[in-house]
């Protein structure tokens, strides 16, 4: 019996087949998932049109954020083993249906179908998308897998790019932006949305391949890329992983390193004009701070590419240890030397923010490195709710700091130095984690065969037994 | 192995193939390049 369309067997690679099309199909998933990143261009029609507050209109994503972690740890040895193609399926299903529960809710003037499509089903599709490629490229890139995931999760920080002027030219088109937005046509925008990532999403899964079993990049062998002690030929069980020190250690550096990406961005525009509120006009000042929220973003993606890639010559560690010990001495630099120079206020933001970005995208291979292939998108898949913590305690931690320094009459940089500075002793912490991750203990090895029967559920909860 | 290993041989490549491959790639670099534009307009103001 021919196998079934979804199943792994169908996508494996015929010979002739160029990993580089690997690339262009985890882009198709990222690009759009990434739309997430850009949910703060709907918060004010969705304010002014249903007259909710801006913790209300910040559910949706919030809760996204929460059940990309969840669905990414629960669903993570499920795509393992039933392959990327199905994982994209349902990634593209769940999100699209996302976007069209919440349409049809503001049709009907139900906000709660927002945040149960958006946020609820939407979320579950950005989990089980997010992880869907990540063990594929790897597999395709043993060679290069900082460079392979890196460009993966730069599409994640670039759908933002797009969907922000999309959202926008939506909007704008159905009638649905300035002061009294028309809530039907936020509705359509979100329809319009669905149908986009629909069809935007469908390459992505048409396009994906395994590579056939044993395959390697011309002249790559796993002995002759094990150039430092941290990369393991061993592979270890997603069960196994959550066992070992080195998972939790990971999952400390990924969660402090986002918090402290999200000090700066989470309040990117009035930061700004905080710190230089004396040097112009408030209009100038204004078009300078969306000038610094763009060139923030921009870092943010390219960092994931550009630091995720070096991580393949100079090794994960040495990369967290710049990651982690740069950022706290930038962080400490902008709360020391807060507002006297624009120029190094800028250059501290800017490689703060590619360091955050940089966290997510060299996270799969040190993972890859640690535990090696076998179940290694599940692996991440739980590693993934550091994430919602950050993304759920960081916004909450650095708003409520800098809003009490508002309230209680301070003012300029000051209203963050205690923010920045709980940014330098979360790096720290991390760095020492960092630091402490040694390679993975032989124990939690799967027996020798275990990485060829990884295909099926059932071998993988017997190596879990192991 | 060996055969295993030609896989990643491009020069096996069709020309439907390599098509192929650019319209992929097309497909997800026009749109990120339009964002990438959108978010650079932006910049200038920083410096303005």
């Amino acid at each position: 019996m021919a196998p079934g369309f979804l199943t792994r067997e169908r996508i494996v690679a015929p010979p002739g087949w160029s990993r580089w099309l690997v690339p262009p199909a985890a882009l198709s998933i990222h690009l759009a998932i990434g739309q997430a990143y850009a949910w703060s261009a709907f918060k004010a029609p969705l304010e002014n049109g249903l007259d909710i507050s801006g913790v209300a209109s910040a559910l949706p994503f919030t809760l996204a954020i929460i059940m990309l972690g969840l669905s990414s740890a629960l669903f993570g040895t499920k795509v393992d083993a039933n392959g990327p193609r199905w994982a994209m399926v349902m990634s593209s299903a769940f999100f699209v249906t996302g976007f069209m529960i919440s349409g049809v809710g503001l049709h009907l003037g139900q906000y709660w179908m927002v945040v149960l499509g958006y946020g609820f089903v939407g979320g579950i599709g950005l989990g089980i998308g997010y992880i869907s490629p990540v063990s594929t490229l790897i597999k395709w890139f043993p060679d290069r897998p900082g460079l392979a995931t890196g460009l993966a999760i730069m599409g994640f920080g670039g759908g933002a790019l797009i969907a922000s002027p999309l959202t926008a030219s939506l909007l704008s088109g159905y009638g649905a932006s300035g002061d009294s937005p028309s809530v039907g046509g936020i509705g359509n925008t979100f329809l319009t949305m669905g149908l986009i990532y629909l069809v935007f999403m469908s390459v992505g899964w048409l396009l994906i391949r395994v590579p056939a079993e044993g395959w390697a990049p011309k002249g790559w062998t796993p002995e002759g890329a094990k150039k430092s002690g941290m990369i393991s030929t061993g592979m270890v069980s997603a069960r196994n992983a959550i066992k070992t020190p080195q998972f939790w250690l990971l999952w400390v550096v990924l969660c402090f390193n986002v918090t402290a990406g999200i000090g700066i961005l989470e309040r990117a525009n009035p930061i700004f004009q905080d710190f230089f509120a004396e040097t112009g006009t408030a209009e100038t000042l204004a078009a300078a701070a969306v000038g610094f929220v763009a060139i923030l973003s921009l870092a943010n993606s390219l960092g994931r590419i550009a630091w995720s890639s070096l991580s393949d010559v100079l090794g994960r560690k040495n990369m967290y240890r710049i990651y982690l010990g740069v950022g706290a001495l930038l962080y400490l630099l902008i709360t020391l030397v807060p507002n006297q120079s624009r120029a190094l206020f800028l250059i501290a933001s800017v490689l703060i923010l590619s360091f955050y970005g940089a966290g997510f995208a060299t996270v799969p291979a040190y993972l890859r490195d640690l535990f090696g292939t076998y179940q290694v998108g599940a692996i991440h898949g739980r590693l993934l709710t550091a994430w919602s913590t950050a993304g759920v305690l960081g916004p909450l931690i650095v708003n409520a700091i800098a809003d009490a320094r508002i309230d209680a009459g301070v003012e300029g940089p000051a209203r963050y130095t205690t923010a920045f500075s709980i940014m330098v002793v979360l790096l720290i912490i991390a760095f020492v984690c960092n630091e402490l991750i040694k390679p993975v203990n032989s124990k939690f090895h799967e027996p020798e065969k275990a990485p060829a029967e990884a295909t099926t559920p059932v071998t993988a909860e017997k190596g879990a037994q192991s | 192995m060996s055969s295993a290993a030609e896989a990643t041989g491009a020069a096996t490549w069709s020309p439907v193939q390599w098509i192929g491959a650019v319209m992929a790639w097309i497909w997800v670099g026009v749109p990120f390049a339009y964002g990438l534009y959108q978010l650079v307009l932006k910049i200038p103001a920083l410096f303005g």
